[in-house]
């Protein structure tokens, strides 16, 4: 069997991940996409591998590759359809809204004078989120609507069409902590909570993580959402509302798990390799 | 993979960063010296350049 292993920074992850394959007895080769020109007529290059890992730190290097190895019939790790849900926000919220999985309430709206209207339907404090970011970036919890129309304009100067999307979620008075489940082919495998002094529990912004039960209550909602999203290997990231119990806040399609081997004790790139294996080999679909 | 010792300079500090296996371009390091983030980008010769900035699409 051939892998290709797709990225645009060699991250510790993607490290792990060639060690495992290694382990495997995998043919793997990382392949740079800062690096490729596709030609949708030839991609014998690409057709030389059973499968292909997006392991790529940037979305539009992801969706880019994807998109075009996947219109040629080669199995990618995730799917497009997978990153184009997890990848906005709002694709995600209505997917799993609409399968009926638990999520934080939230509005989304195009102009600052709806937007203002979408974030006091949802009534302060609220969270702010651009539909496409990740690591907690330029996410506001706003709690009156002076700080709401100050981000509105700064949103608004901003200027691209993406930030005039105003998606108001929520604020879910959590207990110093979210919960992360890492789910692959469906099977949840591990899970930390993150704790942070600051509202936003992202490890890219300081939290700690800690191991934490698999619950029955964890691996339902966390298999139920993968299961949405089509998920080879993602991390549904949770809140714990006090009176709703666990919301499906987020989820990552290209999940980072270096901090989380040692707490929660599982070999994590090991077991996304060996699902990834038997994908390759046909065993999954 | 081979297994292998290489060094290169920290571009910032000039001290020596050493891999214990072969680097890949577009490997990231972190210079024990200084603690600057750095980037492999070139293989032959091994060369390091500050990484950068994290950008918009950037992310899991």
């Amino acid at each position: 069997m051939r892998i290709a292993m797709t990225y645009t920074r060699l991250r510790t992850e993607e490290r792990l991940l060639l060690d495992e394959f290694e382990k495997l007895g995998i043919e793997v080769e990382a392949v740079d996409l800062r690096q490729q020109v596709f030609d949708p007529e030839d991609l014998d290059f690409w057709h030389g591998f059973d499968i292909v890992v997006d392991r790529a730190v940037s979305l539009t290097n992801s969706l880019v590759a994807t998109r075009v190895l996947e219109s040629a019939g080669i199995r990618c790790v995730n799917p497009l359809s997978t990153l184009e849900l997890c990848s906005d926000k709002l694709a995600t919220s209505v997917a799993l809204a609409g399968a009926g999985v638990a999520v934080p309430r939230f509005r989304v709206a195009t102009t600052p004078e709806s937007g203002l209207e979408a974030i006091e339907q949802i009534g302060y404090p609220v969270v702010l989120k651009p539909t496409v970011g990740s690591w907690g970036r330029l996410v506001a919890r706003v709690n009156d609507r002076d700080a709401a129309e100050a981000v509105l304009e700064h949103r608004g100067t901003l200027g691209s069409p993406q930030h005039s999307v105003v998606y108001a979620q929520e604020h879910i008075d959590k207990p110093g902590r979210d919960l992360r489940v890492f789910v692959v082919g469906g099977a949840p495998i591990a899970a930390i909570a993150r704790y942070s002094g600051h509202w936003v529990t992202n490890t890219a912004r300081g939290a700690t993580t800690e191991g934490i039960e698999l619950t029955h209550e964890l691996r339902e909602i966390a298999a139920s959402a993968a299961e949405v999203v089509c998920g080879d290997a993602v991390a549904i990231d949770l809140l714990e509302c006090p009176k709703r119990g666990l919301l499906v806040n987020e989820i990552n399609h290209s999940m980072e798990f270096r901090n989380s081997i040692a707490v929660t004790g599982v070999n994590i790139p090991m077991l996304v390799a060996e699902h990834v294996a038997r994908v390759g080999a046909g065993e999954l679909a | 993979m081979q297994t292998t010792t290489e060094t290169a300079a920290c571009p910032e500090c000039d001290s020596q960063i050493t891999f214990d296996r072969s680097p890949l371009n577009g490997q990231v390091a972190r210079c024990g010296d200084c603690g600057v983030e750095l980037e492999v980008t070139n293989l032959n010769p091994l060369t390091l350049e500050i990484a950068p900035e994290v950008e918009e699409d950037w992310g899991e």
